[in-house]
């Protein structure tokens, strides 16, 4: 056993840390530095200055364009990502429908997809959830009726994150309504600007417009979009549930968010003393770096597991249940230390710290990660399932 | 990154579940508890035998040559089943101190007939002002002719009520020493103490008692206090192992609980409620085995900060995972779980012990709180 990581791991360490020094443009490291907010336009550019260094889907197949990463290797480099601060590049194309593409599409569908996902040349947005169809996700109601070799969608995706910005949307759409639930249910794109697509956005508890409602009415979508079998689109969708595990826990995050937690502290006085000098505040900063070193250390055992090329173990099934958990609490603590600053809302600089800043919207749309990708309780239910074998819920 | 055991470390964790198994399930620990016995002393000659009670010690000194990580294979093993015999008293804290400590002539008078199952040894360093500082003893050593004279009171001597020997911390002109105490010598007034977890420990009180010059363990000052350091923290490691055994097999004991239990007609592990209880179980379970296993792996760090952070975010982690999974395991037993009768309890009683020796949760809370490169980190 051994806690260390090799000399070529740690080569690559290096080696990312480099590429960020030299190619983090400025205006993002002066936003990177305060934890400031990144827009839709910085998140792009970033996806392309690691798209011309070959890093923008570390998990995919080299074939399509991956680097050829070892699972160590790419668990280092979301972890020098996250910690830099660098604008998390949008999930969607990178690491749900390109993995569902290059699992189940065909050879024109690769082709069409794969390297304008890579790029960033397109942007993708999900539609899954739906108001009456949430962890429930199976319920789905928005229909696609046959004609032809078209399919016509009617109905609403709810919780569509940055749909706005999208080009194209992958969606779960009801094509028979005759069968079991599941499956009925086929995987479908659509691309946004086709005739009665709708986005329309809303403003999350954090005030970004982060979430749509999207609206399909009489959407005509060629049968050459479907990923996978007409109908079979509840395993496409289960497949990328079991997408990369060891990168699920936000420990690079987290750990910047603690740095962050402790620097806020360290430039809050209370009676003329910075409060990281206080026990007090200090313990209890110190009870969540435990937390967030307990998380850290499962998610090695589950890297270390991976790099041997082992199946998950049950430690694997933690990460996103915890990792989000940590991630809200240290959100909550550095409100707590904040004080009346964790009160201001956008306001103008220089009137709460700029490290300040952008926390309370954060702790706010932080909420929301134990809800998206399966919400917590879900989560537990299928632990308590298919881990601890205890019998079906009522 | 490896956390794969070794075949040797494999094999090690079988024999020690195959002998748990066959030699020691609960009842052996229940009828030593009746008996008012704190261990049997064939079961420890056994332990000698395996091999199990020389592992963390050098080859020079009579040992296997392991380390924390086989110390940890063994007292999960131990901890699952609520062995009573004095593992971690005996060999992790005060073998290793005579180990790090002593001479070679000490080890051959000492630590050898421990190691071979024939002796038991305690380390005495807590004081009752002292809570869990064991950097300044107020018990004392003088010069007296060629010896010493040792007075003042250690209490919650771990493994004390067994004990041949104690190895004493006390304070010297010339800083903290550590001494070999006979435990039943002239002065020594050593009191059998009842323990909530019934493993028992020792309260002790030295009244000048009169102690060679050959039973000093190298030289007060610095090295001495550093030792003990040290070893407290090869300790506190060593407790978050025995935790996770307890914690694992209390997890055990609860999911088949919910799957026999029926109420209103049904498996009381069809509930929602209660199966997400036990998943929050299930997840400290596995955050504790993972700080366990960084424990073990730098328990033993010569860089003070990386070994004092690491074993402390373990003992606090044994803490907060330890106090939620064995009181949950009592409320999910329902009223079965308050009796004596029944296992769950004797468990629960044993983590609280775990928690609070060598520092509780607080304490390692704030002794991470307080390190150098805490501001920074």
């Amino acid at each position: 056993m051994d806690l260390s990581f090799s000399a070529e791991d740690e080569a690559f360490r290096a080696e990312v840390r480099q590429f960020l020094a030299e190619s983090l443009p400025g205006e993002l490291r002066a936003k990177a530095d305060v934890d400031a907010p990144f827009s839709h336009e910085d998140t792009m550019r970033w996806h392309r200055i690691l798209h011309a260094r070959g890093w923008s889907a570390p998990q995919w197949p080299t074939e399509h364009g991956g680097p050829g990463l070892s699972p160590t290797q790419r668990f280092i480099l979301t972890e020098e990502l996250e910690l830099a601060g660098t604008p998390p590049l949008s999930p969607f194309g990178l690491k749900m429908v390109g993995p569902a593409i290059i699992q189940f599409g065909t050879p024109e569908q690769k082709q069409r997809f794969l390297p304008k996902i890579l790029s960033g040349e397109e942007v993708w947005c999900q539609g899954y959830s739906e108001p009456d169809a949430g962890s429930d996700l199976a319920s789905l109601r928005c229909r696609a009726e046959d004609d032809g070799d078209h399919f016509v969608v009617n109905g609403q995706k709810t919780w569509t994150t940055y749909a706005q910005y999208a080009d194209w949307i992958f969606c779960l759409v009801r094509t028979n309504p005759n069968v079991k639930k599941q499956a009925g249910i086929t995987f479908l794109l659509v691309d946004m600007k086709t005739p009665g697509v709708e986005a329309r956005p809303m403003l999350t508890i954090g005030e970004q417009p982060a979430f749509c409602d999207t609206f399909f009415e009489n959407v005509r979508v060629p049968k050459a979009n479907v990923i996978g079998k007409i109908d079979a689109g509840w395993t496409v969708a289960k497949a990328l549930l079991g997408h990369e595990r060891t990168l699920l826990a936000m420990v690079g995050y987290s750990q910047r968010m603690l740095r962050r937690v402790k620097h806020i502290a360290a430039e809050t006085r209370v009676g003329g003393r910075p409060m990281l000098e206080s026990t007090t505040w200090r313990t209890k900063i110190a009870a969540i770096e435990v937390e967030l070193e307990a998380l850290k250390m499962t998610n090695y055992r589950v890297l270390a597991g991976a790099q041997l090329g082992k199946a998950p173990g049950p430690e694997s099934s933690i990460l996103k249940l915890r990792g989000t958990e940590v991630n809200q609490r240290l959100y909550e603590l550095a409100m707590e230390i904040m004080g009346h600053d964790a009160l201001s809302w956008y306001n103008d600089e220089g009137i709460v710290p700029a490290m300040e800043q952008g926390v309370a919207p954060q702790f706010c749309y932080a909420r929301a990660s134990t809800i998206f990708g399966g919400s917590n309780e879900i989560q537990k239910n299928i632990i308590a399932k298919w881990i601890l074998g205890l019998p079906s819920g009522r | 990154m490896d956390f794969e055991p070794t075949p040797e470390q494999k094999m090690l964790a079988e024999t020690v579940a195959s002998f748990v198994k066959q030699r020691s399930p609960v009842e052996r620990f229940r009828k030593l508890r009746a008996a008012g016995q704190p261990h049997d002393p064939e079961v420890w000659a056994h332990m000698g035998e395996l091999g199990w009670l020389s592992v963390p010690f050098p080859e020079e000194a009579g040992g296997f040559g392991g380390g924390p990580v086989e110390v940890a294979i063994i007292l999960e093993g131990l901890g699952k089943a609520l062995a009573p015999e004095p593992y971690l008293a005996s060999v992790v804290l005060a073998g290793l101190a005579l180990a790090r400590a002593g001479s070679e002539a000490q080890h051959e008078r000492w630590l050898a007939p421990m190691i071979e199952g024939q002796s038991v040894l305690a380390l005495a360093w807590a004081e009752r002002d002292g809570r869990y500082d064991a950097s300044q003893p107020r018990l004392s050593a003088t010069r007296e002719g060629k010896g010493w004279a040792l007075s003042g009171e250690k209490v919650f001597v771990l493994g004390g009520q067994a004990a041949d020997q104690l190895v004493v911390s006390a304070s010297t002109p010339d800083g903290l020493g550590l001494f070999v105490v006979d435990a039943d010598g002239p002065g020594v007034d050593r009191r059998p103490l009842r323990t909530i977890d019934g493993h028992g420990a020792a309260r002790l009180r030295l009244d000048g008692a009169v102690v060679e010059d050959d039973r000093r363990l190298g030289e007060p000052g610095p090295a001495s206090l550093a030792v003990l350091q040290r070893v407290l923290d090869l300790g506190a490691a060593a407790a978050c192992a025995e935790g996770l055994g307890v914690a694992q097999a209390m997890l055990d004991m609860t999911v088949a609980h919910l799957k026999e239990r029926e109420q209103f007609g049904v498996p009381i592990g069809s509930f929602q409620v209660l199966q997400h209880r036990a998943v929050d179980m299930f997840v400290e379970v596995q955050l504790l085995r993972s700080m366990s296993m960084m424990a073990s792996l730098r328990a033993d760090e010569a860089d003070d900060e990386l070994r004092r952070r690491s074993v402390s975010a373990a003992k606090a982690k044994l803490g907060s995972a330890g106090r939620f999974v064995s009181q949950q395991a009592i409320q999910l037993h329902g009223g079965i779980g308050i009796t004596d009768e029944h296992d769950i309890g004797l468990y629960f009683k044993r983590m609280l012990a775990l928690n609070t020796m060598l520092g509780d949760e607080q304490h390692h809370v704030e002794r991470l709180a307080g390190l150098d490169g805490f501001v920074g980190g």
